[in-house]
């Protein structure tokens, strides 16, 4: 199978490669003390699957796009998948169980991490096209969840372009897919939907409740939450 | 003509043509039916025939007879048409069907052609036909026969044969024919009847002529009209008429036209067509869309319609407002409605007695009332007590000493004596009156069942009497009396004793007046008489003696009270009177009534009632219809159970009363209270609602009827009317559940809806929350509906209504959207404010440039420090302080801060438009290749994959907002230089060719040859190599080349730097106010051996590296950023005077090239910078400004604009800019003849050429700041020359057009260039015409190059702008070398006034003078000091390692040298400066230049002495000399001199 070569306009960078937080090291060394000053939000999980009828052969990627109050102290921040092809029996999803692990910390709720999967696949003359973006917030009560996202594509601006880009294979992307997190500027763009990616994540927080956040449901008896996304019907 | 046909048909038989078999194929399309008639018509004729044949006659005569036909065949043929005289011929041989023909002819002459045909046919039939012998048939033919002769008869007959003949079926005729023949095979062998004969063979156009005969081909032609059309009919046109006729159904033309052909041959074919002469057809039923919606199936394999869609039940809920909370919905809940039974307290059905009963009822009940309040009992107490106390007071008073609280009681207690005897008397006449009336009702029952001889109601009255004894009974009348007349007695006594005062008063009064009159009549007495008229009028106005009021008698009095006590009492001694209502009377059974009481009851038996119950005015069940007793009583006994989800609104009870079988009447409705939550089901009491009617009923019989009026008096006086009136019994209560728990909504729920709400909440309260808003409408609302101002539910209403009603109250006319923020706001905004963590999240959020970019806001409070806003506070502060330290000089703190303002405002305005997206800026799309790309990109298949001359290929770029530290690097390509400074031998001794001055031609034309001395044979021997290398750097970070050797050295190496945006901010709008600036350094590496002990000398050389700055290229960041690449050979700025070096200028002097020469000016290098990856620079904002200029102008100016740049899109066309206002103004208006500052001019003379030099350099000298930096956004602001003197500071063109506008001032021919030049990109430069000669001047350096100067850094030139006009360039290239600057060539230089559009005369923007402070020598030399400590300072910081030590002779010595060096602007000093330094320091190695800048602020001064690189020096005995030296010029334009050398001692 084809590895893709180059991811398209994104430059891969690890997060190991980030400097973490380094004037911050003082709140952090004080939270050992009894009366911590930040939380911390442990994410693992999966990208299971993703639903592309008549798309064959993706791979996607994903990405936290998180406030600036948001520090990732361990694991992958951005992440690529092999390809997978669909199975030739019934339930033709594409299965990528991609692992998700990541742990922030952060002083404050706004700007909660969200995860950015954009999906990417060869189109008919084999030239590697965007085939859906999609973001969703990491669920913030603690446990399992599971997140269907409907995924998108931008939208050629004429005819005449949605023709050449299809014949070209050069197809309108977003030029950062953390833009699919922001709301901002939005209103430029024009999208097509595109297909469902399903997420599990299982998430666990640390001093939220001790800062004043209390993010756990009332009734504890049932911690895990019916996902809300659960409600978007399956193919 | 009977016996004409013979019987010869056997022998016609033979020759017998092949007509039928034609024939018949001509008509096969007729019906059955016809073909049926036909037969029978058929059969008819055979009759005939068989008749005809039985005639025997002689066959001559019948040829004869034939031959007879035949002439009138002929002579008809002419009348006839052809084929009928062909049918004729062929069957002309048959002799007896002639007579057939006969007749058809003649019918054919009146008929349609269409008759012609069967002829043949009927003759054929004659022939051949095999009859059955049928008897009808042949009489019928017979009788025919015989009628035959009659002419109308025959002719009938034969349309109508001929008609069915011709349909004729082929296997008829096939079975007749074999019939025939089996007549003859008997007896005869076959021999006898086969005939030879030669096979028939028809022509072909003979077949066609038969077709043509038989077979109707419609034809395709058009019909015409009047064909189609009934008699003389013109045709009609509907459509034209106006009428609507629709569209027809397209049918092509030609299968319109044989479809009318058709038709028309059919009998009554006209009919087929309308008015118009078209076929009749109905408007085209295709309508253009389907009508009916398109059904998509959600699952595959199942019809859509089929499809089922499940939705879940909803309960029913009436109306929301009275919706039970679905919050704690228990299920159901339940009202019982139990409704016992109906007591009519007026029927129609009333007998006489019933009304007097119900009355007495009535009357009884309220005795019963009244006894069991016993008021009068009660009143009676009271008065007694009261009695008793006021006697109890007077008798305590008269025993001690009177108390002033019992004083002041007694006539308080006597007050409510009075009261309370009226009261008593009131009640106890109405008392008596009752039992009076009762008696009398009685008595009235009684009277009337005797009168009418029966009984209707048991009702019976009996008053029991209570024997009392007489003599306490009177005893206490008696006293009671008494008591009554004694009191009655004290108030008059006390009415006397008010009178009596009142009198005496008055008597007084009158006494006294009395007396005046009496003294002024004497008066007047002793007066005189004429005042008597006076008198009189006194006399007159006498006063009436008042009269003394009577005393009361006591015997009135007494008189008085028994009366009232007989009235209203019982009478001593009489028996106490108790009624006694039974209902123990027997009724009359109704056989003994009379005829109208029969009837009554009769008429109450079919009576019968129903309840009807409804919940929320909706009937929800009935009681059973249940028969009225005779009594007038119902009972019903039922119990409804309501099970309700809605808060009941309204409970109704309906009565209706039937009449027998008959109709049903509502007699009233009553409303039901919605029983208390309290009130649950077996706890509930019964209750009587009354009810009554307005119905009017009259009845025939003893019935009283209702609304009817009757009286009980025999001659009808005193009448009555009565209405059905009645009391239903009933409770309502709320059921319990099965676990005993009231199914009853939430109280709360009650509260819903607006009228409960009213009770519970304040109405002033409630104002502007709940809709209640209309002030008016409720205190309107409130006044019709008569509340009861008294019930404690309406308190708040009647509150309301006060205010409204006395309007006081202001309905507030506000609203107020979030009237509950305060009780949500957990902390003040005074706390909000103080909150540091808060402030900080807020100034993150605002953009403040300190705080945008802060990673992770603390937590907690306490741990933000108060540090974090130092900065910014002080900045605040500083916005208005000015702080001299920074700047050493106040004017320029001044001006730095007016900067800092109007760069704040403008980034404002820019940080709004960076949130505004472009579709670019988040979606990447490829675009459109024109067919121009597609063509070439075609053409490019076919290229070779590694083309000998490759091109260079576009770099990707990238939007700087996904990028991070570390992702952009400063490429750096250090090609090559030319003519870099050589070492001296420290020996040599150089005689000094002196030049001056210089004069235009001289610098262009003329070759200096005078100055090449250096001729000695040695020095190409001698000469020293310089090793020089580049060292290139930018924000601290340093990069160096290899070393290369000679002045021309050949690096060609590529360096990278990498590229940090400040706070990490990598926005387009960040990355323009990037001030770093990229040092290219050139540096000479000198070897010393630096051990040179001659013992060492054998074990190896050490050597010693020192590096000499010999000059530098400073390129700043923001022209890479907007240039994304920066290629070409630039003058290296290498210092006048540079020590142990000189410049190679000798070389090649000889051979006196230009090009050659000017190379020897300075040393170049040659660069390629470039960021990777590309960015993309910010789009400027294109924001539409105020303006004042000229509508008109402003377009001709965009019109202008656009011209030009569709032509040259390359060639910027400047034609307006933007002011410091932010205004547009008309670019001409910026030129204007301005006066160089005196002193400048004073300086030299006489020299224009000089002159212009220094101006030129003045103008350099102020500071150079690029707008991107001040503006970020790209919009060039242009600012006035004294705007720009008084800023000292700006960018190019400032610089140009304040050194345009002096050399206006100077009277020399200027011209504003705007171009394109190297390394600053779009830039502004000054020509000047000197001497027929074109310069080109560099405002920025203050350098000068004549036109063809290669070097020139401006490399093309867009337009020429002067103070009336703005020239194009419309030349083929726009390289100053390759142009011709006459812009009096319209061909090639297109302006912008010309005949078309003159010139206004636009004002000049700029003062009419420009006004030059003095410069401040005082205030140069402090800072020179000044900056020479820091400077030294800075040095020492930057050698931390070793010890500086500074050579204060040699410093003196630089320090003089420096005035010298700003006198002569640098130029050729060097030698004899460099001479007078070896003579003074003859033992030191010195290495140094001076530094010359403009002065803006310190630290570019620091940063440029650092990029020397000369503190880097580590010989271990160095020593330092700085010297720092200020020119002041006017205006407080400085120039700045430093002298940085390092001195090693020779050995």
């Amino acid at each position: 199978k084809r590895v893709p070569a180059a991811a398209p306009s994104v430059s891969m960078a690890t997060a190991g490669a980030r400097p973490l937080a380094t004037g911050q090291a003082a709140p952090g060394a004080m939270a050992a003390a009894g009366s911590p000053s930040v939380f911390l939000l442990a994410v693992n999980g999966q990208i299971e699957s993703g639903q592309f009828p008549g798309f064959d052969d993706l791979y996607c990627k994903f990405c936290f796009v998180y406030g600036q109050d948001w520090v990732p102290t361990a694991g992958l921040e951005e992440g690529i998948s092999q390809i997978t092809s669909k199975s030739d029996v019934a339930p033709t999803t594409l299965v990528w169980n991609f692992p998700i692990d990541i742990t922030f910390k952060s002083t404050n709720p706004s700007g909660w991490p969200q995860i950015v999967v954009s999906v990417y696949g060869p189109d008919f003359f084999g030239n590697d096209v965007v085939r859906g973006y999609g973001a969703v917030h990491v669920p913030f009560t603690p446990g399992r969840h599971t997140r269907t996202i409907a995924m998108f594509v931008p939208e050629s601006t004429s005819r005449l372009q949605k023709f050449t880009s299809w014949f070209t294979g050069r197809r309108p992307e977003f030029t950062d897919p953390k833009v699919v997190a922001q709301g901002e500027g939005r209103e430029v763009t024009r999208v097509r939907s595109q297909g469902f990616v399903t997420i599990s994540f299982n998430v666990v927080t640390k001093d939220m409740k001790k800062l004043g956040y209390d993010v756990s449901p009332s009734d504890m008896q049932n911690p895990s939450l019916v996902p809300v996304a659960e409600g978007i019907h399956r193919y | 003509m009977a016996a004409a046909p013979s019987g010869a048909a056997p022998a016609a038989l033979r020759d017998l043509p092949p007509v039928p078999s034609t024939s018949r194929t001509g008509f096969a399309e007729f019906s059955v039916r016809e073909r049926m008639r036909e037969k029978l018509k058929a059969a008819r004729s055979k009759a005939e025939i068989t008749l005809l044949q039985e005639d025997p006659s002689p066959r001559p005569r019948r040829l004869k007879s034939i031959r007879e036909r035949k002439t009138e065949v002929r002579l008809d043929k002419a009348s006839d048409n052809d084929k009928f005289s062909q049918t004729q011929e062929d069957e002309s041989h048959l002799p007896s069907k002639m007579k057939f023909c006969g007749s058809v002819k003649k019918v054919k002459q009146k008929s349609t052609f269409q008759n012609d045909f069967p002829s043949a046919e009927e003759a054929y039939n004659f022939f051949t036909f095999n009859f059955d012998p049928e008897p009808e048939s042949i009489k019928a033919g017979a009788r025919k026969r015989n009628e035959l002769n009659e002419e109308e008869e025959a002719e009938e007959e034969c349309v109508e044969t001929h008609e069915d003949e011709q349909e004729e079926d082929e296997t008829d005729e096939d079975v007749c024919l074999v019939k025939d023949d089996d007549l003859f095979i008997i007896g005869q062998t076959a021999e006898d009847f086969l005939v030879m004969k030669p096979a028939d063979c028809e022509s072909y156009s003979e077949q066609l002529k038969k077709e043509k005969e038989f077979l109707f081909t419609p034809s395709m032609l058009a019909v015409p009209t009047s064909e189609k059309m009934h008699g003389n009919m013109q045709p009609r046109y509907l459509e034209d008429e106006g009428l609507y006729t629709g569209e027809r159904p397209f049918v092509s033309q030609s299968n319109q036209n044989i479809l009318e052909n058709r038709i028309l041959r059919q009998e009554q074919g006209k009919e087929w067509f309308g008015d118009d002469g078209k076929i009749l057809a109905l408007p085209n039923p295709i309508k253009q869309s389907s009508t009916r919606p398109p059904i998509f199936s959600l699952e595959e394999g199942i019809a859509p319609e089929l499809e089922t869609v499940y939705r879940k039940a909803i309960k029913m809920t009436a109306a929301n407002q009275y919706l039970v909370g679905p919050g704690d919905l228990q299920g159901p809940f339940q009202l019982d409605i139990d409704i016992s039974g109906l007591i009519f307290t007026h029927h129609p059905c009333f007998s006489r007695e019933h009304v007097l009963a119900a009355k007495l009822a009535q009357l009884y009940d309220q005795y019963l009332a009244r006894k069991q309040k016993n008021l009068t009992r009660l009143l009676t107490d009271k008065l007694h007590a009261l009695r008793n106390a006021v006697q109890c007071s007077i008798d305590g008073g008269s025993a001690g000493v009177p108390s002033p609280v019992a004083q002041q009681s007694i006539p308080e207690y006597k007050i409510e004596i009075r009261q309370t005897r009226r009261l008593r008397d009131a009640e106890q006449e109405k008392d008596r009156m009752l039992l009076k009336t009762i008696i009398k009702v009685w008595k009235q029952i009684k009277s009337l069942r005797d009168f009418q001889k029966f009984t209707n109601t048991p009702m019976k009255l009996y008053l029991r009497k209570e024997e009392i004894d007489q003599r306490l009974d009177e005893k206490a009348y008696e006293a009671e009396i008494q008591a009554e007349i004694k009191e009655l007695l004290e108030e008059c006594m006390e009415e006397y004793e008010k009178k009596m005062e009142e009198y005496k008063t008055e008597l007084q009064e009158w006494k006294s007046w009395k007396k005046t009159q009496k003294s002024k009549k004497k008066k007047k007495k002793k007066e005189i008489h004429e005042e008597e008229s006076v008198e009189d009028c006194d006399l007159g106005e006498e006063r009436i003696k008042p009269i003394p009021p009577k005393m009361a008698n006591s015997l009135d009095i007494e008189q008085q009270v028994r009366e009232k006590a007989d009235n209203c009492r019982r009478k001593p001694g009489e028996p106490a009177l108790i009624p006694e209502l039974v209902l123990s009377g027997s009724i009359t059974p109704t056989e003994l009534c009379p005829r109208a009481e029969v009837l009554r009851r009769e008429d109450v038996k079919k009576r019968s009632a129903f309840i009807k119950v409804l919940f929320n005015s909706k009937e929800v069940s009935r009681t059973a219809t249940r028969p009225i007793s005779s009594d007038f009583r119902v009972h019903f006994g039922q119990i409804f159970n309501l099970q309700i989800f809605n808060w009941p609104e309204s409970l109704k009870l309906q009565i209706y009363e039937t009449m027998g079988m008959s109709s049903t009447t509502l007699l009233a409705e009553v409303f039901i209270p919605v029983p208390e939550t309290t009130i649950l089901t077996g706890s509930a009491p019964m209750e009587e609602i009354e009810f009554s009617s307005n119905q009017r009923v009259m009845l025939d019989h003893e019935g009283v009827g209702s609304g009817v009026s009757f009286s009980f008096e025999a001659d009808g006086s005193n009448k009555m009317t009565l209405m059905t009136s009645g009391k239903v019994s009933n409770s309502v209560s709320w059921a319990v559940g099965e676990k005993g728990i009231p199914l009853i909504p939430p109280v709360s729920q009650q509260n819903s809806g607006i009228p409960s709400a009213l009770k519970n909440i304040d109405a002033i309260a409630s104002i502007g929350t709940s809709g209640l808003t209309d002030m008016k409408k409720l205190a309107k609302w409130a006044a019709e509906a008569k509340l009861d101002p008294n019930d404690p539910n309406n308190a708040a209403l009647m509150q309301l209504i006060m205010v409204a009603t006395s309007g006081e109250a202001h309905v507030p006319d506000f609203f107020r959207l979030e009237q509950l923020q305060q009780e949500f706001n957990f902390v003040s905004d005074e706390e909000f404010n103080r909150s540091k963590r808060f402030r900080l999240l807020q100034l993150r959020n605002g953009e403040v440039a300190e705080f945008r970019n802060y990673k992770q806001v603390p937590l907690h409070e306490r741990e933000i420090s108060e540090k974090i806003f130092q900065d910014y506070e002080k900045r605040l502060q500083e916005r208005d302080v000015i702080d001299s330290k920074n700047y050493l000089d106040a004017h320029r703190a001044v001006v730095a801060n007016y900067l800092q303002k109007v760069r704040e405002s403008v980034i404002n305005r820019f940080l709004i438009a960076k949130h505004h997206f472009l579709l670019s800026d988040l979606v990447n799309e490829e675009e459109i290749p024109s067919l121009g790309i597609l063509g070439l990109s075609l053409f490019k298949l076919a290229e070779p994959k590694r083309p000998l001359k490759p091109r260079r290929k576009e770099r990707k770029k990238v939007t700087a907002q996904n990028l991070s530290d570390g992702d952009i690097k400063l490429l750096v390509n250090i090609v090559r230089a030319y003519d870099i400074p050589v070492r001296k031998p420290v020996t040599s001794k150089l005689q000094q060719p002196s030049k001056s001055s210089r004069s235009f031609n001289e610098m262009f034309a003329a070759s200096p040859s005078a100055q090449s001395p250096m001729d000695s044979p040695d020095w190409a021997f001698n000469q020293v190599l310089v090793r020089p290398f580049v060292e290139v750097s930018f924000q601290r970070t340093v990069c160096r080349t290899t070393t290369a050797e000679g002045p021309n050295p050949n690096w060609n190496e590529e360096l990278e730097l990498p590229f940090r945006a400040p706070n990490g901010d990598y926005s387009t709008h960040s990355l323009q106010s990037v001030k770093d600036e990229v040092f290219i350094n050139i540096f000479d590496e000198v070897l010393h051996g630096a051990v040179e002990d001659d013992h060492e000398r054998g074990s190896g050389i050490r050597t010693r590296v020192e590096r000499h700055w010999l000059g530098c290229v400073k390129i700043p960041f923001t022209t890479i950023y907007f240039q994304a690449r920066i290629d070409g050979t630039f003058k290296v700025d290498i210092p006048p005077v540079l020590l142990g070096y000189s410049k190679e200028k000798n070389l090649g002097i000889e051979t006196g090239y230009d090009s050659v020469r000017n190379l020897s000016e300075g040393s170049y290098i040659t660069l390629f910078i470039t960021i990777e990856p590309q960015l993309i620079p910010g789009e400027s904002v294109r924001e539409k400004f105020d303006t004042q200029e000229d509508e008109k102008l402003l377009q001709a100016a965009e019109k202008y604009e656009a011209d030009c740049t569709s032509k040259f899109p390359s060639r910027q066309c400047l034609t307006t800019v933007i002011d410091l206002n932010g205004k547009t103004v008309f670019i001409t208006r910026y030129i204007k003849p301005l006066n160089p500052p005196q002193e400048l001019l004073d300086a030299i003379p006489n020299s224009s050429q000089t002159a212009a030099e220094l101006v030129a350099r003045y103008v350099a000298l102020i500071p150079f700041l690029p707008d991107s930096v001040s503006f970020a956004g790209i919009c060039d602001l242009w600012s006035t020359s004294d705007q720009f003197l008084y800023l000292l500071a700006g960018d190019e063109e400032e610089h140009a057009v304040l050194l345009c506008n002096y050399f206006l001032g100077m009277g020399k021919k200027a011209w504003l260039i705007i171009g394109n030049g190297i390394p600053e990109g779009p830039t502004a430069y000054v020509l000047t015409l000197e001497q027929s000669q074109y310069v080109i001047w560099n405002p920025s350096t203050g350098y000068f190059y004549g036109q063809y100067d290669t070097f020139c850094p401006l490399q093309n030139v867009y337009c020429l702008i002067t103070c009336d006009n703005i020239w194009f360039n419309m030349q083929e290239y726009d390289s100053p070398v390759r142009i011709n600057f006459d812009v009096s060539k319209p061909k090639l230089w297109k302006s912008f006034f010309s005949r078309s559009l003159p010139y206004p005369g636009l004002c000049s923007v700029q003062p009419e003078e420009l006004v030059y402070q003095h410069s401040d020598k005082a205030a140069a030399v402090e800072l020179q000091g000044r900056i020479e400590k820091i400077l030294k300072d800075k040095i020492m910081e930057w050698r931390p390692r070793h010890l500086t030590r500074w050579n204060r002779y040699c410093t003196s010595t630089l320090r003089n040298f420096l005035p010298l060096l700003e006198q002569n602007q640098g130029k050729d000093v060097e030698d004899d400066h460099q001479a007078e330094l070896q003579k003074q320091l003859g033992d030191y190695r010195v290495s140094g230049f001076p530094i010359h800048m403009p002065y803006s602020e310190v630290g570019p001064l620091i940063e440029a002495v650092h990029s020397t690189g000369v503190h880097t020096i580590d010989v271990s005995n160095v020593e330092f000399a700085l010297a720092v030296y200020i020119h002041a010029y006017p205006q407080n334009v400085l120039s700045v001199w430093i002298y940085v050398a390092s001195l090693v001692r020779n050995r």
